[in-house]
Formats: structure tokens, sequence, C-alpha cells
């Protein structure tokens, strides 16, 4: 008897054959490999250059198996436009945290938006700042807390969380806006088909794509990893609702 | 080609589009916009890219990015503009890849003025930006010099994969003089090997300024120091006039060391042996020859547009072994030939060495000048 191995899963071309350094329960690995399979799926490994941020996923170069460059905090969509604008047949994308897109970086990704840079960027917006050890982001939930807000986000003094998705969809140059969010499944299934739209925006040459990816943080929020995705579903879609923002109409008819 | 009347900024421009550079990111500072206003012209159409960015934090990023791709790549600020640039230019720095900035500088600290000024020589020189690292840093001293040297920094900074830093005063960014610009040079077609255009048909490569484990930084750190020993060695550039028999050395850079050649020509009439050391390159500094000729002359007059900070670079040098004196100018304002040659008379017929600081000097003289000795 011939025993015959079909493949059904495995890892995508476009990542190393590496552990990361990402904390259990978090969905960064998720985000991740979403990127990868697209990557894959569009033929894109060879001629995409990817930009890290800083943040969690400070070292994602190292498990994208594709030219990569590692960008200041926030400066992302800056040296995404230097690149893009010299190798505009190339790939371009930037991968964000809440805090380097939306705080230290919101005049960069404002400004690429506004530009229409042809570049797509991937948002992870977990509402906290991971790297540094759980402080408030600009997109913390009000009453939350975290190390720089002990006794929950108070709007008196730190105001309202930011949200990013609604903000650039007002700006002419971006084609494709949406959040989406990887707290199960079916949720991760339609953030990688927005993952697939925003380059495929960008391929096209429709100008600045993003998609914000609600995450989980269970280390920093304190709370185990199923908690995490119980939080994300039920406290963070309803102040940052999922949805399409911003669509091309050229991509409204796509078919992926 | 012939000479033509350039304004500097824009000379300076063609001179950079001319030497290959393919893309330009900057914001709009006096005195340095003309040369943002050139580019944006020029740039879209020979198909290149420019682009106004929301700031200098932005576009020495966008500088960041283009360089990574081995891209000839520029901006052009002023003081204020060069400060916001300044993480960007670490970074450039830390990741070892090769971009030229210039620095129209102006009057400062702070929002200063608009006026020519030398005092970032501290900034430009010595970093400025976090971290152990070394600028490369020209200071022509004319329009056309500032022409010639654009090609030659771009050269410098992929020779040994550096920040280089182009220093000139608001003098030459709005003057006009006759200039020869160079021909059209064409545009590599190769990458260089660690850049980044996208992995086909190699391993990916990774460019990043971050060694998260100390001993990596370290090796990285002891690997700018050797380059930059190299360029110690390889890369002085400096220019005397009437220097075989000079007994009094003038030293200055810029705008100030062409003031103060000018004076010298007339002190030379009065039968003042006096000669010119103007260094080209601030860094690496022509250390070696200051030395030989700290051994010819009897005195030394350091002027700068600035409060003396080259200054400190000569008493380190010379240790000692020659008297050294100061005038400079600051705030914006340039010496005019009449008071650097007052200042060279007056060294040369002064035997007393004076103060340990040779600042101290001057500010007393400095005060009396501007506030009429009250």
């Amino acid at each position: 008897m011939v025993a015959t191995t079909e493949v059904i899963y495995q890892r995508p071309e476009s990542f190393t054959d590496v552990h990361t350094h990402y904390c259990p329960g978090c969905t960064h690995g998720v985000a991740h490999r979403l990127v990868a399979e697209v990557v894959d799926e569009m033929g894109l490994r060879e001629k995409t250059i990817g930009v890290a941020p800083v943040g969690c996923s400070v070292f994602a170069y190292r498990y994208f198996k594709m030219d990569f460059v590692e960008a200041a905090h926030g400066r992302a969509p800056a040296m995404a436009t230097g690149i893009k604008r010299v190798l505009p047949e190339n790939t371009v994308f930037t991968y964000q945290g809440d805090g380097d897109l939306a705080s230290i970086g919101i005049a960069e990704i404002m400004h690429a938006a506004a530009r229409g840079e042809n570049i797509t960027v991937i948002f992870i917006n977990n509402a906290i700042y991971g790297m540094t050890g759980g402080q408030m982001a600009p997109t913390t939930l009000v009453g939350m807390k975290t190390t720089s807000s002990p006794l929950g986000r108070d709007v008196e003094l730190a105001g309202y969380p930011i949200r990013m998705a609604e903000i650039l969809s007002n700006l002419d140059g971006a084609s494709y806006i949406v959040r989406r969010s990887l707290h199960d499944a079916a949720n991760i299934r339609k953030s990688k088909k927005a993952i697939r739209l925003a380059f495929e925006a960008q391929e096209r040459g429709l100008g600045f794509s993003m998609v914000e990816l609600l995450s989980s943080c269970p280390t920093n929020w304190k709370i185990s990893p199923q908690e995490a995705l119980e939080f994300v579903a039920e406290k963070m879609v309803p102040v940052f609702p999922l949805g399409d923002y911003k669509v091309s109409s050229v991509l409204e008819s796509l078919k992926v | 080609m012939a000479k033509e009347l350039l304004k500097g900024n824009h000379a300076f421009a063609e001179a950079a589009i001319r030497a290959g550079v393919e893309a330009f990111y900057g914001y709009p500072i006096t005195p340095s916009t003309e040369f943002l206003e050139h580019m944006a012209r020029r740039l879209p159409e020979l198909g290149r890219a420019f682009v106004q960015a929301e700031s200098e934090v932005s576009a020495i990023n966008m500088v960041y990015g283009a360089a990574c791709t081995g891209k000839r790549v520029m901006t052009a600020s002023s003081s204020p503009g060069v400060s916001l640039m300044m993480e960007g230019i670490s970074y450039i720095a830390g990741t070892e890849v090769p971009a030229v900035v210039v620095n129209v500088m102006r009057g400062g600290p702070g929002l200063g003025n608009i006026a020519p000024s030398q005092g970032d020589y501290y900034q430009m020189v010595k970093g400025g930006g976090h971290g152990d690292y070394f600028p490369i840093v020209l200071a022509p001293a004319s329009v056309q010099e500032s022409v010639d040297y654009i090609s030659l920094a771009f050269d410098l900074a992929e020779k040994y994969r550096s920040i280089v830093h182009v220093i000139v005063d608001g003098n030459m960014g709005q003057m006009m003089e006759p200039a020869e610009l160079p021909p059209m040079k064409e545009l590599p077609k190769k990458a260089p090997e660690w850049a980044v255009r996208g992995a086909k048909g190699r391993e990916p490569n990774i460019l990043t300024s971050i060694y998260i484990d100390p001993e990596d930084e370290e090796i990285t750190n002891l690997r700018l120091l050797k380059r930059w020993k190299e360029v110690e060695k390889n890369e002085v550039i400096y220019d005397e006039y009437e220097i075989e028999d000079a007994e009094v050395l003038v030293i200055g850079f810029g705008t100030a060391g062409r003031v103060a050649s000018s004076a010298i020509r007339e002190a030379r009439e009065e039968g003042i042996k006096a000669g010119l050391l103007r260094p080209i390159t601030l860094a690496p500094f022509p250390q070696k020859r200051l030395i030989e000729l700290a051994k010819q002359v009897k005195r030394i007059l350091v002027v700068e547009m600035n409060s003396g900070m080259m200054l400190d670079d000569i008493m380190r040098i010379v240790q000692g072994k020659v008297p050294i004196e100061f005038y400079g100018r600051m705030g914006g304002v340039t010496p005019l030939p009449d008071e650097i040659l007052d200042e060279i008379r007056r060294v040369a017929a002064n035997n007393d060495p004076g103060a340990d600081d040779p600042r101290d000097e001057w500010i007393i003289r400095m005060d009396k000048m501007l506030t009429g000795d009250k």
C-alpha cells in the first residue's frame, strides 16, 4: 500500500522558518501570517519591501522572507514614501502599532494618506503600548487601566481614544480604509480578504490603503488569551466599529 | 561649459541633479528654500522623485527610506530644520546607508534669524544625533566650490556608507556669482548588493539600526570607528593662501575663510606675513597640516561666524605650541574684511599670548564694540 500525503496547510513561502518572540495569545502572529499568505497568493514576495515599526513588531523583518527596513518610531509611512517614490514598481507596506501610527507617527500617516502614497499599511490596534510594558495608547479605551493610567483612562486628563480608520477615510488620497478584528476565525478570514484588497489597491496604483486590525494583548491587559479575545469582541468593537470606511469603486467590483 | 551667473541654492541643487541625485525630500525653510524650489521644478521633469514633506522629521525619514534602496538621495534645510532631522540622521548613520544633507546655516539658537551663521559647527561636525557615529562634513566657500563638492559628497557617502553633511551659511545659499556647472551624469543601472529592491533570486536584505545585543552594537560601533579612521586617512581637503612664509596663520572655513583671504591680501600689502588655512573638510579636520603649520607660524588667528567652535578643535590640536587668538561674529553677522584686517594687524603686533581661553579677551573687545563699553 502506498501512502500519499496531501499538504493542506503549511508555512507561507513569505515566512522565515523561525519562532516568533510574541507572547502567547498575542495576535501579531495571526496578522503576520495573513500578510504572508496574501503576498504569496499575489506572487509579490520578490518585489515586496516591508517597513517595520518601533513597538512589539520591531523585529517583524525576522519573520518575513522579503526585503525589509526598520523605521524610527512612527516614521514608517515616511520611510515607505521615500522607498516607493524611487521604486514605484515594487510593493511597499508598513506594519505599525497604535502608539507608532496614532501617536508619535500621526503626522506621517495623515500626510502619507493625504498624498495618496501608493503604499499599504497594516495597523495593529491593541489599545496599549506593548513593548514598553503596557502604557496608555492613543487608542486605549476610556476607563481602561494601564501602567500610565493606573486608575483607568480619565477623559478629563487624557481625552478619548482616536479612531484612525474613520479619520483617514476622510482624506481624498486614501483608496481603501477598513477596520477588521482578529478575535475569532470568521473575523480572521474577513481580515485576510481586507489585506488582500489593500495590496490589490496598491498593485492597481489606486493610492493609500490601510487595514486596521483590532488585536489582543493578554500580557499587558493582564488577562488570559481567551479573555483577551472576548475583550476585543465585547469592549473594543463597540468603540472601534468594524467596517469599510472607504473603498475605491475599482475594488468594490473586484472578486478575490 | 561656460560660466553662468547663478544663485547659490539653485546652482547647488542643479549640481546635485547633474551628480545623479534621484530623489529629494524636503521642507521649506529660509535661507535654503530655493534649493527645494529648484528640485520641485527639475526632478519631476527628469522623472525623478520629489516630495515636499509635512516636516523635516518626515523629510529625513523619506531620505532614509530612499537611501536604503541605494539610490542617490538628499535633502537641504537650514539650522532649525536640521535640528529636527537629527533623529533620522542618527538612524541613517546607524544603518550605514549613504545620504547627503545640506545645511544652509542661519543665526541661532532657537528660531534665531535668517541671516548667515556658522553656529551649527558643533551640531554638524560632532554628530548632532544620538549615539556613536561620525559624519563627514564638507564646508565649501563659494558657489563654484559648492557645485564642485556636491558630487564628491555623494561619492564619499557611497564609498563609506556614511552620512555626509555639506554646510554652507546663508551667504552662499543666497548670493549670485559666476559658476560653471558640470555635465549631466548618467544614472547607475546596478543596485549596490546591500540595497533593498525586492529579494528576487537572492536572500532578503534587512536594513536596520537595531542591535539589541550590546555586543553586536559594540561590534557595529567599532566598525564605524574603523571606517572613520579610513576617512581621516584618505579624505582630508583644505585650501591655503599665501602660506609659504606665513607668520600669522589665519584659520577660517566657509564665508569666514573667504572674507579672511581678502583681509590677508591687504595685510600682505602692508608687509604683514599673513596666510590662510581654510579647511574644506571640517570632518575629517586637516589636523596633520595644522600641526605642521603650528611649527612654522608665530601666531594663529581663528576667524568664525560663531562663538569659537572650530577654535576648540584648533586649540586641542595645537596644544599651546603657538599662541592662538580668536575673532568671531555671531547671531547672523558676517565679518567685513576690514574687521579681520584689524585683527591681523593686532595679532601680528601683539607679543602677549593673553589668557588661556582666546575667547576671554575677544569677549571684552566685543562688549566694547557692541555696547559701547557701558
